[in-house]
């Protein structure tokens, strides 16, 4: 094993939950009775819908079409009937439009893709032409569509393809549990994705408080090109450019894209989709999902089917042990706050979290007493607090200045700010106004 | 006696000096100034508001004079004002029609039946950007006073989680309604007297979960006046471009079921102009 | 393969209503230290120094303390009820408490009551409150106290009553306690005894060589310097066996003190090694070239407040800057400007000044250490 890497900043979570699911193998859901697709789930635009009330669609086959190259492909996660496009509540806050599938309970449907055990004799464009044809999208973060990634612009020269295993979020173990059972499928996922971009150092970064997962891909990459870089467990290890730091050294220039420091960064849950795409012929219909927090009963993995209410979710887990204060898709520190439990799971919600009153983060009007944690922490080296006090007073000239524009968004900040104040949401709010004013 | 005087000579000195300097100062480096734009400027408010879109009253005053932008575009100045400008530049005085902001939303904490709690950042655009804001409606008013902070008139007061515009106050400069996230605020002819307070596209029934006073599209207003309501899917609006404005008696003749349709002068008082909601609410 | 919903699901499970959801921005989670921690931890910090005093100049160093604090509660108390803020929600920080100690620890011993009491009402009020609060004053509200009591009432504030263990037997005792103190204290009689500081033995000999200019006076104001400064009277003062305001004396105090706070990541240590760094490297190279101007480094680092300013007063959080070498040059600052008051100034001490014009240049020193940003460097740079 090498040695372990990091990033400079960022801090380890004081309570971090994973072991409340980290032990948890992935279960699979039963069916239930009605899936809801967001078409406007992918970063970039929506995809156009192909089917229309009342048809019958069978399982894995494609109801939504990608508009132009940055959007993403939508299949039917079960057979059954289109019930409709409906707005439902959407992950990132307001409502969004959705494919309403009454489930059929029957479960039909074929791999719509041919299986090719051969990959290695397929060329580039023909793998990527699969992965996006199966709508494989980031399943990390922004839910960026991954041949978009995997387009290296001309002129740009890339050399490593980094795997996201680092899951540096709390109470996420949704990739821990998909690298420790399922390594192979990431391995394999990763070459694939290595011989599209031509590069041969393939690098899978996962931090160190995953041992069963690092053993699990070591055993698995014996005998191939890809390797397994052990991490620190700090926090934002898994933000891209942080990653691509800790695994080569360089640094992503401010407002580049990875493929500026040569690299292209994909996700281990995408990875594992594209395994299934090649080798098993199926597009990205489910994910692996933690569903945990203080106020779930049994907290868990389950592979869930894209487009499952929440609500469904939390009964998989046993239901509630007490009125949630919080729930959260994503991880609690960059994961989205929701107002309903009506909102369905997408390609990118990495977990279900149900936070007690208690136990989520109060913010507060305390004044900030410039203590310089928010200074100490920040993975992009910027001055939280400073920039907060220029936005405050609506010097928003001042925050573009500070680089505002380069937050992550990470909360690293917020997260250790003895005042609570809201930092991050001042950040957002101030980089809304600077981009309208662009 | 010889410290007074000595002080005295000193501070005599130096004061002639400095004069001297600044008179020096004032004559070298004199920039020519257009004798025209002291004068617009002089004949402007002098508010500064922006609400013509420049910078200030002297950037203002500069762009008349240069032709740029007739002296109606200043939101402030009254229409005597305007044509004193126009006299002083030999121009013609066209009247603009004057405006004034209305915040389309009746929904303070006592109408708004769904409310969620929000803890963060009390500005409306952060507000917005978490999960929609904590009003159960996504259209009406979000009530955290961005508007009001960016109003330079200080005609914009938070009651209740709702923006109310003091009519005497409002100049119709259109800073509010640039600023406000739902686009709820609204600029409309300034002697419009009575709005509809909704702003919401969404289906009767939805609104009515959501809201008590939202306008459910029953149509009642348009019946009553074609020509000065228009309704556009379940919401119905006053047409502002209509010959003649409907006024504060026709609320009382049109009965609007839900009370979305208020004269302006009710909107400061939507929590308590039906008695009926306060019994509900206990 | 698949069974239905409804197979698996038990009648009596919990679902949750979504009755209690909060919106908020992420992040949805945060770790426990808290403002009042901070300010406990202070507190705690303080206490070794505190005891200190106690034990070194008596009763009435806890009687000052006490009093001190409590003005400052109060003060604060009644700022918040005449500006109609919450009074329990600026209590409740302990940021009050926290002035009030370092402020008292800044008093000598034997100062009248009536002078804490003005003193909080400055550093409350004049150092904090009429900037907005905590968080928004510029100046440190303790040294603001400290100095407007300095400059407003100084004879008050520079009456120094001798330590424990400070006797006829102390050593240069005649020199500190001066011809008509002596004969009390060799008679046993310690009561209403003052005596005079090493800082301001220091200064009164400096005055002497002011007076003329000759080698004559330069060789005899180096003597006296030597008076002050023997072995064994550093042994004292590293003690805290001297003269002075009730915390600054104890040296192993303090450094507990500093320990306490660096545990507890309470200060950048930049602040408190630049500082007493800087003063110490100041006055070193000025005594080696002109020993007759000023006494060594180690004496100028063992008296006076240099020490109680570096480690709790300069690393004021609000007062002090962000970034690491924003922190360099305010130290740095603080010890020359400290160092510069002692050796040339008309005051005996300098810590308090030092502070103050450096806590005015901190938004300058913000604007000027700002850390470039992730990625703004040269792209590509490759990790050895």
């Amino acid at each position: 094993m090498s040695k372990i890497r990091s990033f400079k900043g960022g801090m380890h979570p004081e309570y971090d939950g994973k072991e409340l699911t980290a032990g948890c193998s992935v279960v699979d859901a039963p069916l239930f009775e009605k899936y809801y697709v967001i078409l406007a789930e992918n970063a970039g635009r929506p995809p156009k819908p192909c089917v229309a009330k009342g048809d019958k669609v069978c399982k894995y086959q494609q109801i939504a079409e990608a508009d132009g190259f940055v959007s993403a492909h939508l299949h039917a996660p079960v057979s059954g009937t289109v019930e409709g496009i409906v707005e439902v509540p959407g992950p990132m806050g307001g409502n969004v439009q959705a494919v309403v599938i009454a489930s059929d309970g029957e479960e039909r449907g074929e791999p719509p893709f041919e299986c090719w055990e051969n990959w290695q004799e397929k060329s580039g464009g023909e793998l990527m032409t699969r992965i996006r044809e199966a709508g494989i999208v980031g399943m990390g973060g922004a839910a960026f569509p991954s041949h978009v990634k995997l387009s290296v612009p001309p002129g740009k020269k890339v050399d490593t393809l980094i795997i996201n295993g680092a899951e540096c979020e709390p109470y996420l173990t949704a990739d821990h549990r998909l690298m420790a059972e399922l390594p192979r499928k990431i391995v394999i996922g990763a070459a694939i994705m290595g011989k599209i971009i031509n590069v041969s150092n393939i690098v899978i970064g996962v931090e160190e408080n995953k041992p069963d997962a690092i053993a699990a891909l070591e055993a698995a990459c014996a005998g191939t090109s890809v390797r397994v870089q052990v991490l620190a467990a700090r926090y934002p290890q898994g933000a891209e450019k942080q990653l691509i730091y800790a695994v080569t050294g360089r640094s992503v220039p401010s407002g580049g894209l990875p493929f500026d420091a040569g690299c292209v960064v994909q996700n281990t849950g995408s990875a594992a989709a594209v395994y299934d795409a090649v080798l098993l012929g199926i597009p990205l219909i489910e994910r692996v999902v933690t569903v945990s927090g203080e106020a779930v009963k049994r907290p868990g993995n389950f592979r869930l089917r894209i487009g499952t209410p929440v609500i469904e979710a939390v009964k998989l887990a046993g239901g509630i042990t007490e009125e949630p204060g919080k729930l959260i898709l994503g991880g609690p520190m960059m994961g989205f706050a929701q107002r309903s439990f009506d909102v369905p799971i997408a390609k990118n919600t990495s977990g279900v979290l149900l936070l007690p009153p208690g136990r989520a983060l109060n913010f507060s009007s305390a004044p900030c007493i410039r203590c310089g944690r928010c200074v100490e922490v920040c993975p992009m080296k910027l001055t939280p607090c400073l920039l907060c006090a220029a936005i405050e007073g609506g010097r928003f000239d001042l925050a573009l200045k500070g680089h505002v524009m380069d937050c992550l968004e990470c909360g690293a900040c917020a997260y250790v700010c003895p005042s609570r104040r809201p930092l991050v949401q001042q950040f957002r709010r101030a980089k809304s106004e600077l981009r309208k004013k662009k | 006696m010889e410290m007074i005087t000595g002080a005295l000579l000193l501070m005599g000195i130096t004061g002639t000096l400095l004069g001297v300097i600044i008179a020096l100062f004032a004559r070298f480096f004199k920039t020519d100034s257009d004798a025209r734009v002291e004068l617009v400027q002089e004949l402007l408010p002098g508010a500064n508001c922006g609400g013509c879109g420049k910078a200030g009253c002297a950037d203002f005053a500069k762009s008349v004079v240069a032709g740029e932008n007739p002296p109606s575009r200043c939101p402030v100045s009254s229409q005597e004002q305007i044509n004193a400008i126009a006299l002083a530049l030999g121009i013609s005085a066209d009247s603009g029609v004057r405006k004034r902001a209305v915040v389309r939303c009746g929904g303070d904490m006592l109408q708004t039946k769904e409310r969620l709690n929000y803890n963060g950042v009390c500005d409306c655009n952060a507000a917005a950007m978490v999960a929609g804001g904590p009003k159960g409606c996504r259209y009406g008013c979000l009530g955290m006073g961005s508007c009001a902070n960016v109003c330079p008139f200080g005609a914009i007061e938070i009651v209740n989680n709702l923006a109310l515009v003091h009519r005497e106050l409002c100049v119709g400069c259109g800073k509010c309604a640039e600023v406000c996230p739902r686009s709820v605020i609204a600029l409309v002819p300034a002697d419009a007297e009575i709005h509809v307070y909704c702003n919401s596209p969404e289906k009767g029934a939805e609104k009515r979960k959501q809201c008590k006073v939202g306008c459910i599209g029953c149509r009642k207003c348009a019946k009553y006046s074609p020509e000065q309501f228009v309704i556009s899917g379940t919401l119905a609006s006053v047409n502002y471009e209509a010959a003649s404005l409907p006024g504060e008696e026709d609320v009382e003749k049109i009965q609007c079921p839900t009370g979305a349709l208020l004269s302006a002068r009710e909107h400061h008082y939507i929590e308590t102009h039906d008695p009926n909601w306060k019994k509900e609410e206990k | 393969m698949l069974e239905k919903m409804s197979d698996t699901i038990p009648e009596e499970m919990k679902l949750p209503t979504g009755s209690k959801l909060v919106l908020s921005s992420s992040p949805h989670v945060s770790a426990s230290e808290t403002l009042r921690k901070i300010m406990v931890k202070v507190i705690a910090a303080l206490l070794p120094v505190a005891a200190a005093g106690v034990w070194l100049f008596g009763f009435r160093a806890l009687l000052v303390i006490a009093v001190t604090v409590l003005s400052c509660v109060g003060a604060e108390a009644l700022w918040c009820k005449l500006a109609k803020k919450s009074v329990s929600g600026a209590l409740g920080d302990f940021s009050a408490v926290v002035t009030g100690v370092i402020l008292a620890l800044n008093l000598p011993a034997t100062v009248p009551f009536y002078v804490p009491v003005i003193g909080a009402f400055l550093a409350i009020w004049l150092g904090k409150q009429v900037f907005g609060g905590l968080g928004s004053n510029p100046f440190n509200p303790a040294v603001v106290a400290r100095v407007g009591l300095l400059i407003a009432l100084p004879a008050a504030m520079t009456i120094w009553s001798p330590p424990r263990g400070m006797d006829k037997n102390y050593p240069q005792a005649e020199v500190f306690f001066g011809a008509s103190m002596m004969e009390k204290v060799k008679a046993g009689d310690l009561d209403g005894v003052t005596c005079a500081t090493p800082l301001g033995l220091m200064t009164d000999t400096r005055k002497i060589v002011h007076t003329g200019d000759s080698k004559e006076l330069e060789a005899k104001a180096a003597r006296n310097f030597d008076k002050v400064n023997s072995p064994e009277l550093l042994k004292k003062y590293f003690w805290g066996v001297r003269p002075g305001c009730i915390g600054e004396t104890c040296v192993p105090a303090l450094l507990l003190g500093l320990a306490v706070l660096l545990f507890f990541r309470l200060v950048n240590w930049r602040v408190p090694l630049c500082f007493a760094g800087s003063t110490f490297l100041f006055a070193g190279v000025i005594h080696f070239f002109f020993p007759g101007v000023t006494p060594p480094a180690l004496f100028h680092l063992l008296t006076g407040g240099l020490l109680i300013g570096a480690i709790f007063m300069a690393t004021d959080m609000v007062t002090s800057p962000v970034t690491n070498w924003g922190c360099v040059l305010f130290g740095t600052g603080c010890g020359i400007i400290t160092a510069v008051i002692r050796i040339w100034g008309n005051y005996p001490e300098g810590v308090s000044f030092a502070i103050l014009l450096m806590n005015a240049l901190v938004p300058f020193i913000d604007r000027l250490c700002t850390r470039s940003v992730f990625g703004s460097r040269a792209q590509g740079e490759e990790k050895k």
